[in-house]
């Protein structure tokens, strides 16, 4: 982290002041997506202890769309995406300022108040690395559902089966749905991880860097999942991989040093951006 | 300027032998030991069947009528380890809940140290502190409770064996990958939930390793029983009466004047023999669980 932002801030040193954006400049870049928006992130700033992860973030996440959030390690893209469901509070020296509205009942997940349990079954997780529970692989799918107080075995069994076929993993494990999670591959656990998510039915599901510790197989059947999953549920992707933001996202914001500096179509991200700093990243000529 | 080939030769020849040593002494020692119990408790054996030594149901080597049963020793042994693991178990797997997964680092750090310390209190002070402070209390709650018994020594070894029972479990705990538990958070768990259904079977191995050591160190134990449980063989459930165990026969004819080479003085080589075998139980089950957590993830 550390050394992230130090990597960040020589970059800074060489890109110089003419490429950092002006707040005037900003706000044309917060392009303001069509339909329905999901979670409305106003003026949010973020730190842990003394350090300021995020500054004056404000995004709006479309209904049912794939988002991804670009920009090189070190620029609050899983700190942000971890806002989304209070993930940092279960460490101390957290704080939130602003706001993030969850539509459409319009609570705010930033405030202090919120109920932390309610807001995760309804905003899952899947990490970056597959994180399956050491129990069977029916076991990892129900746990959310038993949590969530769920007793009716029928649903349950239902339920699991539903998931599973979902995360497209179904065919792969029905008959060994007693076998311990870690006996499956990287790719299928993290297939397993995404029903897990999906099994209680959650408005929104944040991905965190899911495919980087795959092999690239792996990574296109997650990506195809993440593509069908969008008809159900919003999407939000972190990823350091370019190339898959521009194959499954329709929006991309692209951050760095704690700031959002550009959201747009992802079309206009990768082809047009209005950003000098963006394009420069696109093009990799830093990051 | 630079010492020859053959000197630096000569010292990792040497070194390598001081290892060695440092490394055979300890199976030496252990082998050593083995010898001594086994010569001895076969001197015994001539005299006393193996049999009688397993089925009597009596202890009395110095009675005029003498008899050899193990079993009110084992009796006494196992009903104050008993004792000490249901005071143990569920107090140390609550310490362990709270350190592992409530606690603040500060009151980690600050715990941790105090729980590791009960171990290391001389045993005798637990053996006085048994006998003059915690059995008082206890009669005034416990009625028909004698001097000496074996419910205020199994309790005070209860809180003796934390080190094993909450700080082993606590050390399990920990050695579950926090993205484990933010996966259980991720979906709506609450701590105590995710402590419950999933921090500890992902750690169960290590915390029953954790009991069995402190089982067998409880098993083990001597000043502490030899103070305050009593010095009488006596095949018993009951707590309130006084009893004696393994060990603390043992320390019982080793500190008499009981003749070398005479049968009383060889008894306790065999007694030592079955404690012996019994510890090895134990800690083999222990390590092999260990061994086993490695596997989980």
């Amino acid at each position: 982290m550390v050394i992230g932002t130090m990597i960040d801030s020589i970059k800074n040193l060489f890109l110089g002041a003419s490429d950092r954006v002006s707040a005037e400049e900003k706000t044309r870049a917060m392009q303001k997506p069509e339909g329905e928006i999901k979670l409305e992130v106003k003026d949010l700033n973020f730190s842990y202890g003394d350090f300021r992860a995020l500054k004056n973030i404000n995004l709006n996440i479309p209904t049912k769309k794939i988002t991804a959030l670009i920009g090189p390690s070190g620029c609050g893209k899983t700190t942000l995406l971890r806002c989304f469901n209070r993930m940092h509070d279960l460490y101390p020296g957290s704080r939130y300022e602003g706001a993030i509205i969850f539509h459409p009942d319009g609570i705010n997940i930033a405030s202090p108040h919120i109920d932390l349990l309610d807001l995760r079954r309804r905003i899952g997780m899947v990490f970056q690395r597959p994180n399956p529970f050491p129990k069977s692989i029916f076991e990892n799918v129900a746990y959310g559902l038993r949590v969530n107080g769920v007793r009716d075995k029928n649903l349950i069994n239902e339920r699991v089966e539903w998931a599973l076929n979902s995360a497209a993993l179904w065919d792969e494990v029905k008959d060994r749905l007693d076998a311990n999670a870690y006996s499956l591959s990287g790719g299928q656990q993290q297939r397993l991880c995404i029903a897990r998510a999906i099994a209680i039915e959650p408005d929104i599901v944040l991905f965190d860097e899911p495919t980087s510790a795959l092999d690239p197989i792996s990574t296109s059947k997650i990506e195809e999942l993440i593509i069908k999953l969008k008809e159900k549920l919003t999407i939000i992707i972190v990823t350091h991989n370019m190339q898959q933001a521009a194959r499954v996202s329709d929006y991309t914001g692209f951050m760095y040093l704690g700031e959002l500096i550009e959201f747009d179509r992802t079309k206009k991200i990768f082809t047009v951006p209005s950003q000098k700093l963006t394009e420069d990243y696109i093009t990799g000529r830093f990051g | 300027m630079f010492s020859s080939v053959a000197h630096k030769k000569f010292l990792d020849k040497l070194m390598l032998a001081v290892f060695f040593t440092a490394g055979f002494i300890t199976i030496f020692i252990t082998i050593g030991i083995v010898y001594v119990l086994l010569s001895d408790s076969i001197e015994f054996f001539k005299e006393v069947s193996i049999k009688e030594f397993l089925t009597e149901k009596e202890w009395t080597p110095v009675f005029a009528t003498k008899k050899f049963g193990i079993w009110p020793l084992v009796a006494g042994t196992f009903m104050i380890a008993a004792i000490a693991v249901a005071v143990s178990i569920p107090l140390g797997l609550l310490i362990a809940i709270y350190l592992s997964e409530y606690a603040s680092v500060r009151v980690k750090e600050i715990a941790k140290p105090i729980i590791e310390f009960l171990e290391a209190i001389p045993t005798v002070v637990y053996g006085y502190f048994t006998l003059l402070f915690v059995t008082p209390i206890l009669q005034k709650i416990v009625p028909d409770l004698e001097a000496f018994n074996s419910l205020a020594p199994g309790i005070v070894l209860g809180f003796m064996i934390l080190p094993y029972t909450a700080s082993m479990a606590e050390d399990a705990m920990k050695g579950v990958p926090q993205r484990i538990r933010e996966a259980s958070y991720a979906l709506g768990a609450t701590k105590l939930r995710t402590a419950v259904t999933i921090v500890i079977p992902a750690a169960v191995s290590g915390i029953v390793a954790g009991f069995i050591l402190g089982a067998s160190r409880a098993i083990g134990e001597t000043m502490v029983v030899a103070i305050a449980a009593g010095m009488y063989p006596n095949l018993t459930l009951d707590p309130r009466e006084p009893i004696q165990t393994m060990t603390g026969y043992i320390v019982q004819v080793a500190l008499g004047d009981l003749p070398f080479g005479s049968i009383e003085y060889l008894s306790i080589f065999a007694v030592g023999l079955a404690l012996f075998v019994i510890a090895f139980v134990f800690n083999s089950i222990a390590l092999w669980l260990r061994s086993r957590i490695r596997e989980v993830y």
